[in-house]
């Protein structure tokens, strides 16, 4: 039954797509069965990989007349499940719209299509003195339209703002299949501020065809200084002196020992092996600018206890100091078979505390955690280890990821700040959330697809399913603590 | 201080029950912008007070009914700012209503709007249910954006209870440059400088000069001033100020007045009128009685859109939406406010 209904679908959908667009049969659809987060896999009816907007338009238009469900898929570097395929459903590859359209250096824009990688953009637009300032770890391959259904950030959004700071317009194909512009090349445009909303909408309000992005100029000088740590809370409370102090750095990064260890083997980044955490600060500006910045923080870090604080001494410096950061998710990776990467964000203050709680439940899970983060914005990625082949491993590292993703809820954060929640983290959106909230967000995806079309069942649960969830187990949090209605 | 969310919260239900729409209003300084407000008026000036405010976590959440005043005080107090110079336009502006309009300073091409800011709210919705979204962390992606939704929105989706906000530390150092320079050239300028590693942060032509000011360490400022010219200005933290409160004398007198949202390098438009460039060319101002639909045309001409900002027809203030953009925003004013009872026609005739 199954299968005929596919072979049905198939010579629809080859009908307006060239045939090797149209991607069927186990073996082939093999690679797309699962994201970044390959703890969930699904292998979907068919793959699609359509060449232009007008054929986005015309699968989804397809989809929507015969009910089927569309997951759309960029790169498949998320982290929360959000590109994982549905059984019973259409997998929407974004990857072949691949093209810069226009780098505009007098606007400082460039337009793109949503396969276009991260990094490709500034490439292109650097021969102008710009460059485009979300930069994601996964940078040389995730995708702006997985950036835009992310909300992704990157080491530099602490002065430079994330995805949604930094895109202008975009073109999207409505879960009905019409073509709708959101922003402009202007500042703002008239109506409701629909572009802010589908930024990180993870592919569930429609699908990102076209984005105009907001470039910027290459600072003059760019520079970063290394201070390590005996203690991890003591570079934690380096971050909120910095802050303090009235600076605003271009990035600012944690890594604890075990990440610094890590990365060290991988990459030869040059790291104190021994600091219990080191922090990576950058600044940038004019040259002088630097220089007196550099100078400031010198003496903050020192004032905050570091026992050693290195600036880069040349530019190949700065680059290998930032390769070991921007690698230590795969280094980490190569610690343990496999790793399960968490994205609570909390308060700055509370940094020392979370990390402490970490450490403790890492003990009681008996599974190690290395910790590697965006401390100036509170943004943690803890990387639980873990081996999926051995019993009740992943569970515990799952149980274990929950229990820190309360706790960021608990201590006023929020479950994810940058990753999604994706299939992933479906469960603890009851935590964050009250049933009205749930309730207000089904309503506003009707609004934009009424039938549910587009990537169902994930971001955000069905409150009856939170109701089930709080009385399964979720013993942990008072109902006080929620952070929902308080 | 006072919490006045359980009074709104009941004065909400009283006209849910009795299908009464209400006027939002705050403290009534910006009551001329957008449609004619309809309904028994509401208001959230009483439920004030700043809730939580650390400076170390460049995070302030205040309720919706305190006084822009206090909040931009608190915060000089701490050598910090609300980075998207809001304009109050009286002195009763409030927080709520800054948000609601989305309204934003000179300073907006380089720090962002008032939607950059904004990390999380505290609502009631057209169900009359109390709401939470997004919080007081920089980053947060669980659930759609609703926070970044409310603003601009004219308090049509929902009463605003609470707002978090992202806040900056106040640049070291400032300087305003006033330069002679023709529009086109200026514009030319502007554009060209925006693309430079240059601490811009903000950029007007006034019809005969350019004003231009830098922000941020005493030395980049230094360097940028010698990199750009032109002649100090002494009061130019006036200036901004006098332009972004519209008291600069480009915005008096009894025409309708136009805001014009265009891509930054659009060459001057030829429109009948006065105009006042800022932001570094992206936001034209107009004064002009020319028809409504020729102001349109040439905005939309060059990708932008035009507002009737003051004395105009109120009924029609805002830039037509296409017709499938238009069926979506009913759609969500629909999912937020089923029964169509807050600020019914503020936004758009139909919302
Ligand atoms: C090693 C590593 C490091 C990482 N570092 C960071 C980091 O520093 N910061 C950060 O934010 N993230 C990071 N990530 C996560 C991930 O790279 C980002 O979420 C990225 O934006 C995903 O892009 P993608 O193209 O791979 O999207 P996918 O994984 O393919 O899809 C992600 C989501 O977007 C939707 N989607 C994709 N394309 C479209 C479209 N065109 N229209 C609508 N919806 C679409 C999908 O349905 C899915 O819900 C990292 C991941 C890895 C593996």
């Amino acid at each position: 039954m199954k299968e005929r209904a596919r072979r049905k679908l198939i010579q629809a959908l080859r009908a307006f797509l060239p045939e090797e667009a149209v991607i069927a049969g186990e073996e082939a659809l093999r690679p797309f069965e699962c994201d970044g987060l390959p703890a969930y896999r699904e292998l979907p009816l068919v793959a699609v990989l359509p060449e232009d907007a007008g054929q986005v338009q015309q699968v989804v238009r397809f989809c929507h007349e015969h009910g089927i469900p569309v997951v759309a898929r960029g790169a498949a570097t998320g982290l929360s499940g959000g590109a994982l395929p549905l059984a019973d459903g259409v997998l929407l590859g974004l990857s072949r719209l691949d093209r810069i359209l226009e780098i505009d250096p007098l606007a400082r824009t460039a337009r793109v299509q949503p396969g276009v990688r991260n990094l490709a953009v500034s490439e292109a637009a650097a021969p102008h003195g710009l460059y485009y300032a979300p930069d994601p770890s996964s940078q040389i391959a995730c995708t702006i339209g997985g950036n835009v259904a992310e909300n992704s950030g990157g080491v530099h959004c602490l002065k430079y703002g994330l995805t949604v700071n930094n895109v202008l317009e975009l073109k999207v194909v409505t879960a009905e299949g019409e073509l709708l512009t959101l922003g402009s090349a202007a500042l703002d445009s008239p109506g409701y501020d629909l572009l802010a909303l589908m930024n990180g909408s993870e592919g569930m309000l429609g699908i990102v065809v076209e984005a105009l992005v907001r470039l910027l100029p290459r600072p003059e000088r760019q520079q970063v200084v290394l201070a390590a740590f005996d203690e991890v809370e003591k570079a934690a409370d380096a971050v909120g002196a910095i802050i303090a102090a009235g600076i605003v750095p271009a990035g600012l990064e944690m890594m604890d020992n075990l990440a610094i260890r890590a990365a060290e083997d991988f990459v030869r980044a040059g790291y104190p092996v021994e600091a219990a955490a080191i922090l990576l600060c950058e600044l940038d500006g004019t040259n002088e600018e630097v220089s007196e910045q550099v100078r400031r923080i010198n003496d903050l870090l020192r004032g905050a206890g570091a026992t050693e604080v290195r600036t880069a001494r040349d530019e190949a410096e700065r680059l290998r100091f930032w390769q070991g950061r921007k690698a230590a998710f795969p280094a980490v990776g190569r610690l343990a078979p496999d790793y399960y990467c968490m994205d609570g964000t909390v308060p700055r203050r509370a940094l020392g505390e979370v990390l402490r709680g970490i450490a403790e439940r890492s003990r009681f899970y008996e599974l190690p955690v290395a910790n590697v983060f965006h401390a100036g914005d509170g943004n943690l990625h803890p990387l639980i280890l873990y081996d999926a082949n051995k019993p009740g491993e992943l569970a515990r590292a799952e149980a274990f990821g929950a229990e820190i993703l309360e706790l960021s809820v608990k201590v006023g954060g929020t479950i994810t700040g940058e990753h999604g929640v994706g299939r992933e983290k479906i469960h603890q959106m009851c935590v964050q959330f009250g049933p009205a909230e749930l309730e207000q967000f089904h309503a506003l995806k009707a609004a934009f697809d009424p039938e549910g079309l587009l990537n169902p069942g994930k971001a955000i649960p069905q409150p009856r399913h939170c109701a089930e969830y709080r009385t399964l187990g979720d013993t942990r949090t008072p109902p006080g603590e929620r952070a929902g209605n308080g | 201080m006072a919490d006045r969310a359980d009074e709104l919260q009941q004065a909400v239900r009283r006209a849910l029950a009795q299908g009464r729409p209400l006027a939002l209003t705050g403290g009534g300084s910006k009551g001329f912008y957008g449609g004619e407000p309809v309904g028994e008026p509401l208001s959230v000036s009483g439920h004030t007070g700043v809730v939580n405010y650390e400076p170390r976590e460049l995070v302030l959440t205040a309720r919706a009914g305190t006084p822009l005043e206090e909040i931009e005080s608190l915060l000089a107090g701490e050598g910090q700012m609300l980075a998207f110079e809001p304009p109050r336009f009286g002195a009763g502006a409030t927080l709520g209503g800054t948000v609601a309009c989305g309204l934003s300073g000179p300073r907006r091409p380089w720090s962002g709007a008032v939607r950059d800011f904004v990390l999380g709210v505290r609502m009631i919705n057209g169900r009359g249910e109390r709401l939470r979204f997004g919080g007081e962390v920089m980053k947060n992606v669980a659930g759609y954006d609703v926070s970044r939704l409310m603003c601009g929105a004219l308090g049509t989706l929902g009463l605003l209870l609470e707002v978090s906000l992202k806040v900056l530390p106040r640049p070291e150092a400032e300087v305003t440059l006033v330069q002679e320079r023709g529009e086109e050239e200026a514009i030319e300028l502007m554009n060209r400088w925006s693309g430079e590693p240059l601490p811009l942060s903000a950029a007007c032509h006034d019809g005969l000069h350019l004003h231009v000011r830098l922000s941020g360490s005493p030395t980049a400022v230094a360097a940028a001033r010698r990199r750009l010219g032109g002649d100090p200005m002494e009061d130019g933290e006036r200036f901004w100020e006098s332009l972004r409160e519209q008291r600069h004398p480009f915005f008096q007198g009894n025409k309708p007045l136009w805001r014009l949202s265009v891509p930054a390098a659009t060459p001057p438009l030829a429109l009948p009128g006065r105009q006042l460039v800022d932001w570094g060319g992206a936001q034209r101002w107009l004064v002009s009685d020319v028809p409504v639909e020729e102001i349109r045309h040439q905005a939309a001409a060059v990708g932008g859109s035009a507002t009737s900002f003051r004395g105009g027809d109120r009924g029609h203030a805002f830039h037509p939406l296409p017709a499938p953009l238009k069926r979506l925003q009913r759609r969500i004013k629909r999912a937020f406010d089923p029964r169509g009872i807050f600020n019914p026609g503020r936004l758009y005739p139909e919302s």
